[in-house]
C-alpha cells in the first residue's frame, strides 16, 4: 500500500496502528457475523429440515424451471435490447432532423421511467396473458435505450479521421456505419455492453411482479409451499436463491473482464474502454 | 386526465411517498457507501476485504430479491414487525450504497499521487492533505457519477410499491385495478418521476456549477 494518494508508505507506528485496526476490525466484522446467525438459529432458519428440502427432486426441478425461465427471460432481452440499441443509435446519429429528434425523446423518455412502470403497463395494458413477452418487451425497451447511449459514447471514441477517410473513398452514409464505425463502437464498448448485460440479467427479476415464473417467483413458491415442523423455509430459500443470482452475474461480469483484458492486449489501434469508464455516465440499475 | 382528477389526493401520496423514501434511501447508501470507500482504500486489509465483499454482493444481487430478503430475513434478525416504508429504505439503501462506494472509491483514485506526495512533502499531516488536497479534488469528480446514482435510486424505488409502500407504482398499480385505461395513468406516474428526476439532475448541475474552480 506504499503507492497510494491517502498513506505514505507505513513507519513502524503507522504498522502496529493499522495491525490493531485489523483486528479491531476483523473482530467487529466477525461479532456481526456471528450475531446474526445466532438469531437466525434461535428462530429454526438454520434447522436441518430447512436445508434438507433442497435435497427433493422436485425442489430442485422447481428452481431449474426457474433458472431456465429467468435465461428464456434474459436471452429475448438481452438480443432485443442490442438490436433496438443498433437501430436507436442509427436513429439518433440520422441527418434527418424529425428522426434525430423523435429518436432522443424516445430515449429519454424511456430511459428516465422506472422500468418496472413500464413492464407493468405493456402487462396490464397489452400482454396481459403473456407476462414473459411483458417482462422482455419492457426490458429490451428501457435497456435498448441505454445501449444506444453506450453505442453512441462508442461512436464519438471512433477518431474522426475514419469516418472522413471512409466518405472520401466514396462510401454511402449505410457503408460507412455498419462497416467503418459500428464495429468499433462495439469493440470499443464491449464491456460496458456486457456490463449493461449483467443488469438486464438483474432486472428480469422484476417479472417476479408481474407474475412471471421466473427464479425469484420460483423461490417464492418453494418457501410458501413447503413449511418444515411448522415454519416456511424463507431463510434458506433466499439464501440459496441469492447465490445462483450472484454466480450467474458474476459470471457475466467476468467475461466483461476478460473481453477487456483481451482487447487491451490486442494491437488495433482501436483501444477498449474499461466498463468503469462508461459506466458512470451511465445510469447503474 | 380523469384518473388524475378522481384519485388526485391519491397520487400526491403516492408521489410524496416515492420522494420520501428516495430521501431516507440516498441518505443511508451515502452514509454507507462513503464509509465502505474509506474501507476499500483504508490500509487495513480486513476492513478492505470486507468493503469488496460488500460491494460484489449487493452489486450483483437483483434488488427485487433485496427486498424479499429485508421481508423474510432482516425482520428474523433484528425484531419482527417492522414497518415495509423502513425495510424498503435499508433494501435501497444498502444496494445504491455499494455505487455509491464505488463513484466515492473513484474519485479519490483519479486525484493524482504527485498532490499528495507534495502535500506531504510540505510537511501536512494526515487530515490536512485529506481536506484541503484529497477531498476536495475528489468531490468534484465524484458529483456527476452521483447524481446519476440518484437518480437510479428514484427509478428503483418503484419496486418499493410492490412491497406494499405507498409511492407511484402503488396508485399505477390500485387504479389499474379499479379499471382505468393503462395509457393515462402509465403518462401520469412517468410525468411524476420526470419531474423528481429533472429536479435531482438540475440540484446536482447547481452544485456542479458551485464547486467548478479555475485550473
Amino acid at each position: 500500500m506504499s503507492a497510494s494518494v491517502l498513506f505514505d508508505a507505513p513507519g513502524p507506528r503507522a504498522v502496529v496502528r493499522n495491525r490493531i485496526y485489523a483486528v479491531l476490525g476483523s473482530a467487529a466484522i466477525i461479532a456481526l457475523l456471528v450475531v446474526s446467525v445466532v438469531r437466525l438459529s434461535d428462530k429454526g432458519d438454520l434447522a436441518f429440515g430447512m436445508w434438507d428440502i433442497f435435497n427433493y427432486s422436485g425442489i430442485r426441478q422447481n428452481i431449474a424451471d426457474g433458472v431456465v425461465a429467468t435465461l428464456k427471460a434474459f436471452g429475448l432481452a438481452a438480443v432485443g435490447s442490442l438490436v433496438l440499441g443498433v437501430i436507436l443509435v442509427v436513429g439518433r446519429l440520422s441527418d434527418h432532423r424529425p428522426v434525430r429528434w423523435l429518436t432522443t425523446v424516445f430515449i429519454e423518455l424511456f430511459r428516465s421511467i422506472p422500468l418496472l412502470i413500464t413492464i407493468y403497463a405493456l402487462w396490464i395494458g397489452f400482454l396481459t396473458d403473456y407476462s414473459m413477452w411483458a417482462l422482455a418487451l419492457g426490458l429490451s425497451i428501457y435497456n435498448g435505450c441505454v445501449q444506444a447511449e453506450v453505442l453512441r459514447a462508442g461512436i464519438n471514441s471512433v477518431p474522426a479521421g475514419q469516418r472522413e477517410a471512409a466518405y472520401a473513398l466514396g462510401m454511402s452514409k449505410t457503408q460507412v456505419m455498419a462497416s467503418v464505425l459500428l464495429p468499433q463502437a462495439v469493440r470499443a464498448m464491449l464491456p460496458t455492453i456486457i456490463s449493461q448485460l449483467v443488469v438486464t440479467l438483474k432486472d428480469t427479476s422484476l417479472g417476479f411482479i408481474i407474475l412471471y415464473p421466473e427464479l425469484l417467483n420460483s423461490a417464492r413458491l418453494i418457501a410458501s409451499n413447503t413449511p418444515v415442523n411448522g415454519l416456511y423455509p424463507y431463510v434458506s430459500t433466499i439464501a440459496v436463491i441469492g447465490t445462483i443470482y450472484i454466480a450467474m452475474c458474476l459470471a457475466l461480469s467476468a467475461l466483461a473482464t476478460w473481453i477487456e483484458k483481451r482487447g487491451r492486449r490486442a494491437k488495433t489501434g482501436v483501444a477498449v474502454l474499461p466498463p468503469g469508464q462508461q459506466e458512470l455516465q451511465i445510469d447503474p440499475l | 386526465m380523469n384518473v388524475l382528477l378522481d384519485h388526485f389526493s391519491a397520487f400526491r401520496d403516492g408521489f410524496i411517498g416515492t420522494l420520501s423514501i428516495t430521501a431516507v434511501s440516498a441518505v443511508i447508501a451515502l452514509v454507507l457507501g462513503v464509509v465502505m470507500a474509506g474501507f476499500r482504500v483504508s490500509p487495513v486489509p480486513p476492513l478492505r476485504f470486507f468493503g469488496t465483499a460488500w460491494v460484489t454482493l449487493l452489486r450483483n444481487t437483483p434488488l427485487t430479491l433485496l427486498f424479499l430478503i429485508a421481508t423474510f430475513v432482516v425482520p428474523e434478525i433484528l425484531f419482527p414487525g417492522m414497518s415495509p416504508y423502513v425495510l424498503g429504505s435499508l433494501a435501497l439503501g444498502f444496494y445504491t450504497s455499494s455505487f455509491v462506494c464505488e463513484a466515492v472509491r473513484s474519485g479519490i483514485s483519479t486525484v493524482p499521487i504527485g498532490q499528495a506526495e507534495a502535500a506531504r512533502s510540505l510537511g501536512m499531516t494526515f487530515s490536512q492533505t485529506l481536506r484541503t488536497i484529497v477531498l476536495p479534488q475528489a468531490t468534484r469528480i465524484v458529483i456527476p457519477p452521483l447524481s446519476s446514482i440518484f437518480i437510479a435510486l428514484t427509478k428503483n424505488s418503484a419496486i418499493a410499491g410492490a412491497f406494499s409502500v405507498v409511492e407511484l407504482f402503488g396508485w399505477q398499480k390500485s387504479m389499474s385495478d379499479l379499471g382505468y385505461a393503462i395509457v393515462p395513468i402509465f403518462l401520469w406516474v412517468a410525468i411524476g418521476y420526470l419531474v423528481i428526476t429533472f429536479a435531482i439532475s438540475g440540484i446536482f448541475r447547481l452544485i456542479e456549477r458551485r464547486m467548478e474552480v479555475a485550473r
